[in-house]
């Protein structure tokens, strides 16, 4: 079971999307050039603790959401922004938002997002 | 009709610019128990809610859909929804029942259920169940930073200066929106000075905000607006889905997110389907819990003058701050626009969060003038930091903030509007001059501050997102400035998201880049001497506020002053009948030299014995050493006087003019106002006092009614009273003296 903060009391299981532990996020990084902003964001796997610390304080929805925020880690800024746009009032018909959720799903195996995008359509 | 003086009197206050309006349920205007209202019911088959308040499945609009499927626990409800309302509310204040326990039934409950909840509950017990409702056990407060000019060396000194008063959020926005990347630059670099250890969020147009919160310039997200009718949701351009969905994208990149509701949002926007706004303010509360976001900003925010305008509206807004925190969500609980003109109002709604206490007191307290906050003004500004710091220490009640001292104020608005400059300079923005750093410094508001080429400015910032800006260039920026402890705090919280642990219910980053929420630090209240309590450092801090002095240094007497008085031997009974004793008490000219109003002694016995003089009679001094009491000083120098006339003075100036067959406490003439006396109050006091002597008729000297007196000099009068009493010598007889 995490424990929380990951920060403080898991730091070693903790790394940047680059893959460079948590420890070796510095200042001195930073200014090297080796530490850019790609590295100040959360994976997948953390979300995945921070989801299973969400469970264990009886915040079921608040993990579903940590869970679809993992599924999103990997999809690019600019999609995201093209989801939500598609997901608000008459921009988008059942049939594009059915067919965005079969493409989070082949191409991210977004799950999560998917279903909240099917249940959108169907809304 | 012809109105009375005192009714024009009372028309002018401020209460009565606000707008007061009676209940009209079909516009929504009405704050709970609409006719429309639904019935609370809930009906479940095949493990999901096929009615919802009355309501079937077939006929559910969006919000029920999304409420049906995401925001009840189908496992409680017909638990939960089959106790009585009552039942529940007397759950809520009853400190045997743990909040665990609550957060679990309510999460059965329906909206139309939860109002009848609340609404079996008064304010002081809807205050007692927020007390143990709300997530995190530790309470905090938000800030608004933001000033017309849109500054930068202004914003960033304002932001530092909220995170010294203890402020863990700091909120800014835009006038112009291309302004946001500047603003959010500044008031990140302001979040790391000092202290440094705030969230910072910058309120703009969905998408814009996403990119700034991509980019690290922001690290929490709170202008996701959700509405509690399907029509009111689509003007604001949105659905249930597409919120829940931008939650999971902010939260995927470790950003914060707090949603926004709050009850009038629906009337103003012409959709109450003429349904209460607590109801209607509930469904909003449950669209959120489903979303999945760890909490909300509540408290009707920027609507708050319309259910104020209700009958029960302050209440209300507290009903819906309490919901929140029984769903279990963060709870920043408004205070964070202007809720009334009058003073004593706004006051008062805002004892209903600050006494309780909640995640957020205000979300939005406006650290700087009201002209300057562009989110039109909180309910509390910059020019009552003082009054709140007063409030958290009369009742000795956390209210967020720390007390601080001026010196320090400015040394961390000196060092972020410096930091900003630096910034501005590394990364090729239009320049910040040394003139404007210091007139961000020691600015009122930014119309104190220089103009600055606005058309450069805006052409950088947008120059800044494209070519792709981002925190790191700042954190970069201000280390090769030698801002390195600024760059270090700000990569401590942007180091956070790496984590996720800001993500959780109620977080905010303390000093040293360590997190707080509602995980590590649950509220476990259970009744007093449980759940949050002062520590007693943090009490001292509360307590020390800059305006209070040490009070052993109230009216010391100046060092190296030459004596008043000389004394020659005890005093006898005076034998002349044209006398008339000054009778003075034991520290007058001695251990104190001056009255409460800082009258020297000397012109004060000055004037008396040349009033007495003036009616022809001779003055005796006599100095008591035996009381501190002015009717017995008093008493005993008519004893003295061969008139059987004395005037008693104690060193604060009280006076008496007493006769010899007076009982102590009674007198011809008192004047227990020391300060509204003045000089020529005792030159008639003497006069007076000779008069009486001589049998004539004597108008009493009259003397100035000040309200105020009192309580601007109680303290003054018992800590120069307390050195009067400390140089009684019992039973030390009465001293002849005269002027040195």
């Amino acid at each position: 079971m995490p424990e929380y903060p990951l920060s403080e009391k898991m730091p070693d299981q903790l790394r940047t999307p680059s893959g460079l532990p948590f420890s070796a996020v510095t200042l001195e990084a930073v200014v090297a050039g080796t530490v850019t902003m790609a590295d100040l964001r959360v994976t997948a796997e953390a979300l995945e603790m921070q989801a299973q610390v969400a469970e264990q304080a009886g915040r079921p929805q608040l993990a579903e959401n940590l869970r679809r925020a993992a599924e999103l880690v990997a999809v690019p800024d600019e999609e995201i922004l093209a989801i939500y746009n598609a997901l608000r009032p008459g921009r988008a018909g059942r049939d594009k938002l059915l067919a965005l959720a079969s493409e989070l799903e082949t191409r991210y195996r977004a799950f999560r997002c998917a279903a909240l995008i099917r249940e959108a359509a169907e809304s | 009709m012809h109105a009375s003086k005192r009714a024009e009197r009372r028309a002018a206050r401020p209460i009565n610019r606000d707008s007061f309006i009676d209940e009209w349920f079909e516009p929504g205007l009405i704050i709970s128990g609409s006719p429309r209202d639904p019935e609370p019911s809930i009906r479940i088959a095949g493990g999901r809610v096929v009615e919802l308040d009355g309501v079937p499945e077939d006929r559910f609009d969006l919000l029920d859909r999304f409420i049906a499927r995401h925001a009840i626990d189908v496992s409680m409800a017909e638990a939960a929804m089959a106790l009585e309302p009552a039942t529940i509310a007397r759950m809520l204040v009853d400190i045997h029942v743990p909040r665990s326990e609550l957060v679990r039934l309510v999460s059965g409950l329906t909206p139309a259920k939860i109002v009848r909840v609340v609404d079996c509950l008064n304010p002081v017990e809807m205050m007692m169940a927020l007390q143990k409702m709300r997530a995190r056990r530790t309470p905090a407060n938000q800030a608004h930073v933001t000033n017309r000019r849109e500054h930068p060396a202004l914003l960033a000194a304002d932001a530092a200066e909220a995170v010294e008063r203890g402020f863990a959020e700091l909120e800014t926005t835009v006038g112009v929106s291309r302004y946001a990347p500047l603003n959010a630059i500044a008031v990140l670099v302001g979040s790391g000075t000092g202290r440094g250890a705030a969230l910072t969020q910058c309120a703009v147009e969905e998408s814009l905000g996403l990119k700034l919160a991509l980019r690290g310039l922001t690290t929490y997200a709170e202008t996701l607006s959700v509405y509690g009718t399907e029509q009111a949701f689509r003007d604001g351009d949105d659905s249930p889905w597409s919120k829940a969905f931008l939650a999971s994208a902010y939260a995927s990149r470790g950003v914060k997110v707090r949603f926004t509701s709050g009850s009038g949002s629906e009337a103003l926007m012409g959709h109450s389907e003429g349904k209460s706004m607590l109801y209607l303010e509930t469904r909003c509360l449950m669209a959120v819990k489903g979303a999945g976001a760890q909490g909300v900003q509540n408290g009707s925010i920027s609507c708050i003058a319309l259910p104020e305008s209700l009958p029960g509206g302050v209440r209300g807004v507290m009903a819906e701050n309490l919901i929140a925190a029984m769903l279990d969500l963060e709870l920043a609980s408004g205070n964070d626009a202007m809720a009334s003109h009058s003073e004593i109002r706004k006051t008062a709604k805002l004892m209903l969060q600050f006494l309780p206490g909640t995640d957020f007191i205000f979300s939005g307290y406006s650290v700087m003038p009201r002209e300057d906050n562009l989110f039109g003004g909180g309910n509390f500004d910059g020019e009552d930091l003082d009054d709140y710091n007063v409030l958290q220490r009369d009742m000795l009640v956390d209210g967020g903030l720390r007390p601080v001292s001026e010196e320090r104020v400015l040394a961390v608005r000196w060092r972020a509007a410096q930091a900003i400059q630096a910034v501005f300079d590394e990364l090729g923005l239009p320049p910040i001059r040394d003139e404007e750093v210091e007139a961000a410094v020691y600015a009122h508001s930014s119309a104190d501050l220089p103009e600055r080429d606005v058309p450069a400015d805006l052409e950088a910032a947008t120059a800044f997102l494209e070519r792709g800006g981002d925190a790191v260039d700042v954190i970069r920026a201000l280390a090769r400035r030698g801002f390195t402890d600024i760059a270090q705090n700000i990569l401590a919280v942007e180091k956070l998201r790496i984590s996720g642990d800001f993500l959780q219910t109620s977080a905010v980053v303390l000093p040293g880049g360590r997190v707080r929420s509602a995980v590590n630090d649950p509220n476990d209240y259970r009744g007093p001497t449980t759940g949050y309590q002062l520590a007693e450092e943090r009490r001292a801090e509360i307590a020390r506020i800059p305006q209070a002095v040490d009070p052993r240094t109230v009216g010391a007497a100046t060092v190296g002053e030459g004596p008043l008085l000389i004394e020659c031997g005890p005093a006898r009974a005076g034998e002349r009948t044209d006398e008339i004793v000054i009778a003075l008490g034991p520290a007058f000219g001695s251990a104190l030299r001056e009255t409460l109003l800082g009258l020297p002694h000397r012109d004060v016995l000055e004037a008396l014995i040349e009033g007495v003089r003036q009616e022809g009679l001779r003055p005796r001094i006599v100095k008591i050493y035996s009381t501190s009491d002015c009717g017995f000083i008093g008493h005993q120098g008519a004893q003295l006087s061969g008139s059987g006339i004395a005037i008693g003075i104690q060193s604060k100036g009280t006076t008496v003019i007493h006769r010899c067959d007076l009982q102590p406490l009674d007198n011809l003439e008192l004047f227990p106002q020391a300060p509204n006396l003045t000089l020529d109050s005792y030159r008639v006091i003497g006069r007076n006092a000779a008069k009486y002597a001589k049998g004539e008729p004597v108008l009493p000297v009259p003397v100035q009614i000040d309200n105020m007196a009192r309580l601007k000099y109680i303290v003054k009068t018992t800590l120069l009273h307390r050195r009067e009493t400390e140089q009684v010598v019992p039973g030390r007889p009465a001293e002849e003296v005269r002027l040195a």
